[in-house]
């Protein structure tokens, strides 16, 4: 009995950290969502270049670490930069629908660009923590649990709380709420929008980076991260699009009812139904909270 | 006939016969190598139906769905079995009742519909991508057991006549392709078509008008599921030749999304037009590499090439022509005509 109890404990943690790995993704979605309103399909082609970067730098060009994290980091501000410039800024005053079809397009131009760059092998992705069980852990809580995955665990926490501080307490958050809230009313009052723009997007693609790193190390920095990524829209339904929070707790949700569902039901169906459960859950949050556990009510009713 | 013929102008009529000439007579004369029928024509038609089912949920009725592969591998399979368990519906019999199948799994994953739109839309219809698929691949029945994980398609045979030559094939798809573009257009042009586009352009409106928004997404969804549907089953028995649940991933639904977008919303020959882009910039792009640089650049970096100018081109359509390339067309010819008048 206390065995059953301390597997089922094994997978809810292992799900619950899987789940941060999809809340970093999604925590980039929100970012740019709750600054413009325009959903970024491009977010995981995003995680897929800026790690393929990352991977490229050190490892063609023998760039240290440290160095190569921040070259990643700077192409990602002018990926930002770009995008501002040549596609969102032309489609300041289209519907929101057109905005994501050029999202869509833009996630197609990164894909494109990575692989013509770094070529289209997996690459493996070595952070120096190992995918493992942590002996402490697994010795005095009898709980198997990946040092990887509570890295990856505390980058997340870590990351969101730096970046809802930055949405609540500073200036630039308060800019960032009064464009996400009315775009034309904050430019009347003095609030530059470009600059916002690029702020946001350079973030969310750090955010990205931070992604695919971890990503990369557990699964190698492959084209599969892109629709791993995809992952990160059921997290968002279920916290809401414009929740820092939601993002976690979405994640989280996820994560955890995956792994459970995979663990416990799966072997009845032949397994994998990882690949399609997180999709159906996002529906029946989508029937009953469509804006999600932590959302603004922003939802036309149809 | 009269119904049928409604509001179409003798330019229609005649369009539709010169392209029934080409599609029948001349292409058949005309071009011998087996090249054109098995890697072009066959792939452009399947991929133009599906492209047109989606055309009907997207661009007319204005619902951001992103399945269309998997409604294609329900049919594929549908028709699979059909065939296998049921012989006595025939080929076009087992066809219709696949697309069906299809058109009741597209009613179950469109009633989101009825209470999200845009990228949730777009979310939910993913699950009925990944659903499907996995179903088709876990449940061994619908593979008939097979273990190798890749079915032969049964060779096409109607009323005893086996239709198995490229060119016999590339007829059976004009013929289907032919009816359903033309039910599509009629369906576009009468009131189920101004229903869609009146929940499109204001749903509020439409509903206060009195069109029922149940019915008329759900119907678009269900008709959308069923040319995709016919469409995947003809892809699969002429074109892929195999059945695996593997080659209507998501990748699929994008490049449909891709056609249906850059051929122009809201317009059927978008549907063609589009699907012969995307299926045919790759081959040039391809030949150039070839001939132009002998085989100098690698085959991956061609193929990233290509995705880096669909992602360009989406964009580039997005800002200056969101109507497409049949728009664009529609432009051109406008202009053309309005030069030579004013000679």
């Amino acid at each position: 009995m206390v065995d059953e109890l301390l597997f089922f404990m094994e997978v809810v943690v292992g799900g619950l950290l899987a789940g941060t790995m999809y809340s970093l993704v999604a925590l980039g979605f929100v970012l740019i969502f709750k600054a413009s309103a325009t959903f970024n399909f491009s977010q995981g082609a995003m995680v897929f270049f800026s790690v393929l970067a990352f991977c490229g730098f050190m490892q063609d060009f023998n760039v240290p670490f440290v160095f190569a994290f921040i070259l990643a980091a700077l192409l990602m501000v002018v990926v930002g930069l770009c995008t501002e410039r040549f596609v969102l800024r032309p489609l300041m005053n289209a519907s929101e629908d057109t905005v994501l079809m050029a999202t869509i397009g833009l996630g197609y131009v990164l894909e494109g660009l990575a692989q013509a760059a770094w070529g289209v092998e997996v690459r493996r992705l070595d952070l120096g923590i190992g995918d493992f069980p942590v002996p402490w852990i697994a010795d005095n809580l009898k709980l198997f649990i990946s040092a990887l995955d509570i890295t990856a665990g505390l980058v997340a926490t870590l990351m969101i709380i730096g970046l809802f501080l930055l949405f609540k307490y500073t200036k630039i958050g308060l800019g960032l709420r009064a464009v996400a809230d009315d775009a034309g009313a904050a430019s009347s009052i003095g609030i530059p929008l470009k600059h916002i723009m690029l702020l946001v997007w350079s973030a969310a693609g750090v955010v990205a980076l931070v992604a695919g790193c971890m990503w990369g190390a557990r699964a190698g920095v492959q084209f599969a991260l892109v629709d791993l990524a995809l992952k990160a829209l059921p997290v968002l339904i279920i916290g809401g699009f414009s929740s820092i929070p939601g993002a976690i707790v979405g994640g989280l949700i996820i994560g955890a009812t995956e792994k459970v569902l995979e663990v416990y039901i799966g072997p009845f169906f032949g397994g994998a139904i990882e690949g399609w459960a997180p999709y159906v859950l996002a529906i029946f949050f989508l029937l009953y909270r469509p804006e999600g556990l932590f959302g603004e009510k922003i939802i036309r009713r149809v | 006939m009269r119904p049928v013929l409604m509001t179409y102008t003798k330019n229609d009529i005649i369009n539709f016969c010169v392209l029934m000439v080409l599609g029948l007579v001349i292409i058949p004369t005309f071009i011998k190598t087996e090249y054109w029928y098995t890697s072009i024509l066959i792939p452009w038609l399947c991929l133009a139906l599906a492209t047109i089912g989606q055309q009907i949920v997207m661009g007319y009725t204005g619902q951001l769905a992103l399945g269309a592969a998997g409604f294609m591998a329900a049919g594929a399979f549908a028709c699979f079995n059909l065939i296998l368990r049921v012989p006595e519906l025939g080929f076009f019999g087992s066809l219709i009742v696949s697309g069906l199948i299809a058109a009741a799994f597209g009613i179950l994953f469109g009633l989101p519909s009825l209470k999200v739109r845009g990228i949730y839309l777009m979310v939910a219809t993913l699950a009925s991508q990944f659903f499907i698929v996995w179903m088709i691949d876990k449940f061994g029945w619908f593979k008939n057991y097979d273990s190798s994980g890749i079915i032969t398609a049964q060779d096409i045979v109607i009323l005893g006549v086996p239709f198995t030559t490229p060119l016999a094939m590339y007829l059976i798809i004009v013929f289907v392709v032919t009816i359903l573009t033309l039910l599509a257009m009629n369906m576009a042009r009468g009131s189920t078509g101004r229903n869609w586009m009146a929940v499109r352009d204001m749903d509020i409106a439409a509903e206060s008008m009195g069109v029922s928004l149940l019915r008329t997404k759900v119907q678009a969804f269900a008709i959308s599921a069923f040319y995709c549907g016919v469409a995947g089953a003809l892809f699969a028995f002429t074109y892929l030749k195999s059945l695996e649940p593997v080659a209507f991933d998501i990748k699929l639904s994008f490049k449909i999304l891709f056609m249906c977008i850059l051929g122009g919303l809201g317009t059927i020959n978008g549907a063609f037009i589009g699907a012969a882009f995307i299926l045919l910039f790759p081959v040039l792009l391809n030949s150039v590499g070839n001939n132009v640089f002998h085989g100098a650049i690698d085959a991956t970096i061609i193929s990233s090439i290509e995705q880096v100018i669909f992602g360009l081109l989406m964009i580039v359509f997005m800002i200056y022509e969101p109507l497409g390339m049949a728009k664009l067309w529609e432009t051109i010819k406008q202009k053309i005509k309005s030069k030579i008048s004013k000679k």
